[in-house]
């Protein structure tokens, strides 16, 4: 039967996941064989897209395949809860995201803490952005702002989930610019912009990936990026505007704790290569991502860093007390 | 102009081949129960990096159309459809399997999935942006209320009980409300345990529902999994063709319903089909016949899923937001070739548009030769396949399949054990469809009402919120009239009865 012939080759694909070859690799000769790259996360998603752009120059630079795959549920805790589990070589590494590996241990019942998704690199983020429709009333952050302050709770935003990026700066910003707001999560940025563009709400808090992907159809008030991006020269950061926003949601690659350093720190350089790439770079930008260069010795001042701004706005969103 | 230029750029030798390997490919993983679509277009992705991008445009969508229309086969000859959109087809497509016609059920879903890819590359082509500006004016609102309509279809589709129908649907909305909770983040009914986070997975569900009470049965019965006559039939292509012609209408119906409701993000294949269904039984002369091997009922699933391609890619290339999951995973790929959606898509990305039109165009023209041989083969091993052979061998793929979803060993154990329990439901008269309605519908069900809560609290009025749309009014109307329609006709049937019986009375 034909029908079962594909059925082997998934059967071994799904083999070698699972029981991967037991000999340690050397950090001189790694990758000794094609990499598992396990995006926590459903295909067709900015970490999806992301990690496909990345696919390419692994091949160019190491030779071997980066292979990726999904392993969606949970807002990304189905896939952190097992890495400790996965083959602590380096050929398997991991999607993690922020703030979401800081914000869901959090919760009760996660089945991770933060501490088990070992980071060795954050490559880049989309700065949170608020976005109003191209006919809308509101032409500057101000006007927004005002609307809010004059009736609080009137003016709507959509953003991807609860306890996400978006649901932290949105909690953020209402503390910043001292206004009341109404926040109202669906499933996903695509959900989220939607809404915006059916006018069921006034605003959304997305990102520069989404006005760059919507650009005919969206006008970005504002960008909590250090600099304006390059793709938009003309929407000034929160900063300009007084309000000291910088974030959005950063994303990274982790291996099993157990994995040798040396074959971590190779993988950070194989991926600061990748990222020191004038043409990946570019793509990254057109696409409206913000690269940056968070390698394996500084991964954990970083996330210090971060969860400390996250804790706050948790303790604002009433996640812990 | 623009179009012939590039319709005839399709046609290169190249790409022929390609769309001929796309749909081969697709068929074969749609009709493996749980190889989706979504997980063909995914691995074929990095494939095409190195591809022309016409060349890659055109494999990915051949292979998506494959592997819709692949998944039929699973439906009729063994019960369980390979998608969502699927399900309805098992209802008289098996049947119909049942009793010896399984070839003519596979022939017709291709006459009816060639009718309908065509009218939603017809529809993505002509009337694409127009019909994106509609699926704008759905809001939460409007989807908690399709999703309701959903629910009540399942009075419609319970023929013995409707009250075992909606206990079924309950059993359903319980089920979705596993895991973490898109709107508010709550985690529920996990009861501390990791395995269920991620909630209980539909297309694993409807393996389990669907599949394995069809396999502890053939284990349990000695009868042949299917009657077969002995005679080699061909693929009674002449017979489907005068069914289909005499189904033109509902064809045609069923295709429409498909292309609309597929431009409606995440709603898409599932109510599709199903509305479809519901609507070739209703305006039947006699209803009664569906559910028993009615080759109507084939013809409107598989006339209204293949139509939610075409359909689904209009929200897709014109706004920028997929309407299917596949839908995303092609525009991921899209993007990564430098694709912008928008205004541009007729255009600048004219070249673009055009091509990957063209080839789903060629890859449903395709469906016809290919599918026809392809399920002539299907229909063949299964039936010429011992059981003894058959039962392992479907059990062995409906594991891996589960697996293959999201890399999940504990979705196989809960695919095992719903199958289980569904089986043990069916012997009380529950059958799967309302339940997998209930899992498929409660989150969007859900989350429609929390977020339109949200917006009339902030509005405030509640009450115009829900009930001063006229989306959501027509929606409501129509929820209960099918909740109503059958009741009123039996009552009207019962007068009409009482009539021919007082008149043969009196003299």
């Amino acid at each position: 039967m034909r029908l079962s012939h594909t059925l082997t080759l998934t059967a071994m694909l799904a083999a070698s996941t699972l029981v991967a070859p037991l000999a340690l690799a050397d950090a001189e000769d790694f990758p000794a064989k094609d990499v598992q790259y396990v995006i926590p996360f459903g295909p067709g998603g900015e970490s999806d897209i992301s990690a496909r752009l990345q696919q390419k120059y692994f091949e160019e630079i190491t030779g071997q395949q980066l292979i990726i795959q999904y392993m969606p549920g949970g807002g990304g805790a189905v896939g952190w809860s097992q890495l400790n589990d996965m083959t602590a070589d380096g050929h398997t590494i991991m999607g993690s995201n922020l703030p979401h590996i800081v914000l869901k241990p959090m919760g009760k019942d996660a089945g991770f803490a933060t501490e088990d998704v070992n980071n060795f690199y954050f490559f880049h983020y989309s700065p949170d952005a608020i976005l109003v429709r191209e006919d809308s009333p509101y032409q500057t952050l101000e006007d927004l702002v005002e609307a809010a302050r004059q009736a609080p709770g009137v003016v709507t935003f959509s953003g991807s989930g609860t306890y996400s990026a978006n649901d932290v700066a949105n909690t953020r910003f209402q503390q910043l610019a001292d206004v009341t707001t109404t926040y109202i999560p669906f499933k996903g940025t695509g959900a989220a912009v939607t809404a915006l563009l059916g006018g069921q709400v006034q605003a959304e808090w997305g990102y520069t990936t989404v006005a760059a992907n919507h650009q005919d159809k969206v006008r970005m008030l504002a960008v909590a990026a250090e600099e304006r991006h390059p793709l938009f020269p003309d929407v000034p950061t929160f900063q300009e505007l007084g309000y000291d926003m910088v974030g959005g949601a950063y994303r990274g690659m982790a291996v099993p704790s157990e994995t040798p350093e040396e074959v971590q720190a190779r993988l950070s350089e194989i991926f600061d290569q990748i990222n020191q790439n004038p043409q990946f770079r570019q793509e990254m930008e057109d696409l409206g991502f913000v690269l940056m260069d968070v390698g394996n010795d500084d991964v954990a001042d970083f996330l210090a860093e971060q969860s400390q701004q996250y804790e706050t706005s948790a303790r604002e969103l009433g996640l812990i007390d | 102009m623009d179009l012939i230029v590039h319709a005839l750029g399709a046609l290169s030798p190249l790409n022929l081949a390609l769309a001929l390997l796309g749909v081969t490919a697709g068929i074969v993983i749609g009709a493996l129960p749980g190889l989706s679509a979504t997980m063909a277009v995914a691995v074929l992705v990095p494939v095409t990096f190195g591809m022309a991008p016409e060349s890659a445009l055109i494999m990915l969508g051949a292979i998506y159309t494959g592997a819709i229309y692949g998944g039929s086969y699973s439906a009729i000859l063994v019960n369980t459809p390979g998608t969502p959109s699927a399900i309805a087809t098992t209802f008289d497509g098996y049947p119909m399997a049942r009793r010896g016609d399984g070839d003519l059920a596979v022939t017709l879903s291709t006459i009816a999935s060639v009718v309908g890819g065509l009218v939603g590359v017809l529809a993505l082509l002509l009337l694409a942006p127009l019909l994106a500006q509609v699926a704008l004016s759905f809001g939460p609102v409007e989807y908690f209320w399709l999703a309701i309509f959903g629910l009540t279809l399942i009075s419609a589709l319970s023929e013995d009980s409707t009250l075992k129908g909606f206990m079924g649907a309950g059993f359903g909305l319980l089920l979705s409300t596993v895991g973490v909770a898109v709107i508010g983040g709550d985690i529920r009914y996990t009861y501390g345990s990791p395995v269920l986070l991620g909630g209980i997975e539909t297309v694993s569900a409807l393996i389990g529902l669907y599949c394995i009470p069809v396999l502890i049965d053939l284990v349990a019965t000695p009868a042949a999994h299917l009657k077969v006559d002995g005679v080699s039939r061909g693929v009674r292509f002449r017979e489907g063709m005068a069914i289909a012609i005499k189904g033109k209408l509902n064809l045609l119906r069923s295709a429409t319903i498909g292309t609309g409701v597929a431009i409606l993000p995440g709603a898409g294949g599932s109510i599709a089909s199903l509305v479809s269904y519901s609507e070739a039984r209703r305006v039947a002369d006699e209803p009664a016949s569906f559910g028993k091997g009615n080759p109507q009922g084939v013809l409107a699933t598989e006339a209204a899923n293949n139509a939610t391609v075409g359909g689904g890619f209009i929200p897709t290339l014109v706004l920028g937001i997929p309407g299917t999951p596949p839908d995303a995973v092609i525009l991921g790929a899209l993007l990564v070739q430098g694709f912008r959606t928008g205004p541009e898509l007729f255009t600048t990305n004219a070249g673009i548009t055009y091509t990957f039109v063209a080839g789903l165009f060629l890859a449903t023209c395709l469906l016809l030769p290919l599918g026809l041989l392809i399920g002539r083969y299907a229909f063949k091993s299964i039936i010429s396949i011992p059981k003894a052979l058959l039962v392992p061998t479907i059990a062995f793929m409906t594991v891996i399949g589960t697996y293959a979803i999201r890399n999940s060993a504990s979705d196989v154990v809960i695919m095992l054990c719903l199958g289980v329990l569904g089986w043990v439901l069916n012997r009380y008269g529950f059958r799967p469809s309302p339940i997998v309605l209930g899992l498929i519908l409660g989150p969007i069900a859900e989350q429609g009402f929390v977020q339109g809560f949200l917006m009339g609290r902030a509005s405030g009025s509640l009450f115009a919120t829900f009930f001063g749309g006229p989306i959501s009014l027509t929606i409501i109307a129509l929820s209960l009239l099918s909740v109503f329609y059958p009741m009123v006709k039996a009552r009207r049937e019962a007068r009409r009865q009482d009539k021919t019986i007082n008149g043969e009375a009196s003299p």
